[in-house]
This record gives structure tokens, sequence and C-alpha cells, in this order.
């Protein structure tokens, strides 16, 4: 089955191993990821402002180049996924918005049919989940992961709001635990592993970022992890930035080593 | 609600936030659930409770609007969905939207930058601060 793929401007620099690794275990999984045409950088944060406009165009034109290949858009990064579901979701409830894009969208060269929300976006796990089953993830392991205790970090994005995103529970989430135990390793529940790691704040306030960061590594690592998997670029920098005690490593990582498409595979 | 000004701006921020304050029953459980709490002047609460009284320039005047990580947790814990995030955003996007009141620039980015930051790390920041 074919997907949408939207990469991210992270993840063709500072994060090749988040999508290196997505795309070979998709393949390996019977889903194939096409790269949108031309997708433009997400911005990072979704604006909740009403009427902040310009800087939602670049998501609603990928969500409109799978709308028109007939095809459900993918997404593996924390924050382009949740920019990319938030403005899907206010194309599909916010009228006087989603007119005011479409009017932008009628200006651009490649002429489309006005969009309000059709296409159905799904982040890499819930793929995983929904799609092609955690059943059929576990069938496919080569090496399973036995023995090895893994820290899921959910962060924010992946979760809230949780009114849009419908995600999993914003309080309790289950989907990376599930998908831990898919690969064979064992879950390890920490009270932070759906805190803030401080974020852009790396930028602006770095103690902040580092004191966020820390309490959320210290908490798995206090809880017995042997190493933290995210999904996000900007939780792994502040995670590995900050000191944390175990390693942090993308969730598509232990997927390949899992699935034994990673060449040189580190499984024990 | 002093003047005209003050009346414009609260009637600004309730509508690009979509936020109504009155909900609000003063629990505080934004301010204690706020990952920023310790770095904010105002905190979430505050932010509802001030807006509500169009005490709108006091808080654009303060970088308490510049220390929302919008994480949302304030978003999901409130048990009478306020949104406080929501408002803070748009306190921000008050001060930032006018002539030379970005909180950054291009040019301060060299000396914050490090060789694993991530591009996400910039383009957040430039979104959230600059205009």
């Amino acid at each position: 089955m074919k997907f949408s793929y939207y990469p991210g401007c992270t993840l063709r620099t500072k994060a090749k191993e988040l999508d290196r690794w997505a795309r070979s275990s998709a393949l390996a999984l019977g889903a194939e990821l096409c790269e949108v045409e031309d997708w433009q950088c997400c911005g990072g944060v979704y604006v909740s402002a009403r009427d902040e406009i310009a800087t939602k165009l670049s998501s609603v034109r990928a969500l409109m180049s799978a709308r028109d290949k007939g095809q459900p858009l993918v997404t593996v990064c924390s924050a382009c996924h949740n920019v990319i579901k938030q403005t899907n979701h206010a194309m599909q409830t916010d009228k006087e918005f989603a007119d005011k894009v479409n009017l932008y969208m009628s200006q651009d060269k490649e002429k489309r049919e006005p969009y309000h929300g059709e296409t159905q976006v799904y982040h890499y796990l819930e793929l995983l989940r929904d799609v092609i089953g955690f059943d059929k993830v576990r069938e496919a392991v080569k090496n399973p992961l036995t023995g090895k205790k893994v820290a899921a970090y959910y962060g924010c994005l992946l979760l809230r709001p949780g009114s849009v995103m419908g995600f999993d529970d914003v309080e309790n989430p289950r989907i990376m635990e599930d998908f831990i135990r898919a690969l064979g390793a064992e879950p390890v529940i920490y009270p932070m592993r759906n805190e803030c790691c401080g974020g852009y704040m790396a930028t602006e306030d770095p103690a902040l970022a580092a004191k966020k960061s820390g309490a959320v590594s210290e908490s798995a690592a206090g809880h017995g992890a042997d190493v933290i998997v995210t999904a996000c670029p900007l939780c792994k920098y502040n995670l590995v930035k900050n000191q944390s005690p175990v390693p942090v490593v993308y969730f598509t990582e232990l997927l390949a080593e899992a699935l034994g498409v990673k060449e040189d595979t580190h499984a024990e | 609600m002093q003047n005209k000004k003050s009346e414009n701006l609260k009637e600004q921020v309730l509508r690009m936030s979509g936020v109504n304050p009155s909900k609000c029953m003063r629990c505080g459980k934004c301010s204690g659930t706020c990952p920023s709490y310790d770095e904010m002047e105002y905190h979430p609460h505050q932010f509802v409770y001030m807006v509500e009284n169009g005490d709108i320039e006091t808080l654009m005047k303060s970088d308490s609007v510049y220390k929302c990580l919008s994480c949302f947790a304030c978003v999901d814990r409130c048990p009478r969905g306020v949104e406080p995030a929501k408002l803070v955003e748009a306190l921000r996007l008050c001060v930032i939207r006018q002539k030379g009141k970005n909180h950054m620039t291009a040019d301060d980015i060299p000396a914050v930058l490090d060789d694993e930051m991530p591009q996400q790390a910039l383009v957040s920041a430039m979104r959230k601060y600059s205009k």
C-alpha cells in the first residue's frame, strides 16, 4: 500500500536516522512511503491564533497533494505531525479560516480543488497501530529486543491538544508501550513521559530547557530504563544536550533493529 | 476597562484566541501544571483573569509572553476548557506583530546555535518570537 509521506526539514538534516529507518522499516512491513513532491517546512510549531493564515499554507499544500493522489498522509516527526494535524482540523472545523486559506491557495501556480480537510493524517506510530497492526509488526520481528527496558517519551506534541490529535489517552497513553512490546522489549512506565522537554526554549532560555529535559531523563533512568525512545528531534536534542543518564534514540531505530533492516544491528 | 485602547486590545485577543475567560473557575490547575511557571512573572491563571479584566497592556509588557512552551498542558488539563495557552499566544502576537517588536531575529541565532541543534528548534523559535 502506498502513502504520501511528509519528512520535514529536520529529518533531512539532523535527524536522518529518524527518516531513514522509518522508510526502510515501512517497506519491510509492506507500506511504501512516497515523499510529497516539493514539500515545504511546516514551521515547527502550530500558531493557535485563528487569524494566522500564511504560516499554515505549507501544511495545507502537503495535505492537498496527498488528497489529489488519494493517499493518506504519513508523518514521523512529532512537530510536523502536530502542525499538520492541527491545520487539517482547522480546515475541517473553521469555515472562515478555510475560506481564507483556499483564497490564498487559488493564487498558487498549480490550480487545485479547494481543500476542506479531506486527507487522513497518520503519525507513523498510528500507521503501525491502526493500518498495519502491532500483531503484524510482532510477526515481522527478526531480532526481538528481549530484556531491553525501553522508556517511551511522548512529550507534548504527539498527544496535545488531545481533542484534535486523537492520538491516544493524553494522560495515560499506551501506543508507544504497545509498540515496544511488539518489538519484544519491555516498556518502562515513568511519571514524566508526557511532560515537556523545554522545546524551543533551547534558544530563548537554555537553563529552562536543561531543567525540564533533565527531569524527564532522570525520571526514566530512575525507573530502570536502558534507553529512551522519542519521535521528536527537539526532544532528543534537549535530552542528550542536558546529559541524559541513558541513551536517547528514535523509535524507528529500534524498529529497524528488531525488523533486521539495519545493516549493523546492535541487538544483543 | 479604562479606555478605548484596552477595550480594543481585549476584543482583539478574545477574537484571535477564541477563548472565553469567563468560563474560568479559578482552580489554578493551568499554573500548577505549567512547565514554565517558575520563569513567569504572570502565570497562566493570571493571564486568564487579567485578560478578562482588560489588563492587556500589562501582559504585553511582560517577558512572560515569551516563556510559554506551547506544550498545551494547561489546555488539556483545564477542567473548564478555557485554553490559557491560546491567550498567551494571542498576547505574544499582539506584541511581535508591531513594527520593530520582534523578540528574536536571524542575527540572534548564531549566538545560540551549536552543531547538534535541530532545524526544528530554530524554525519553532522564529515562528514564536518573530514576524
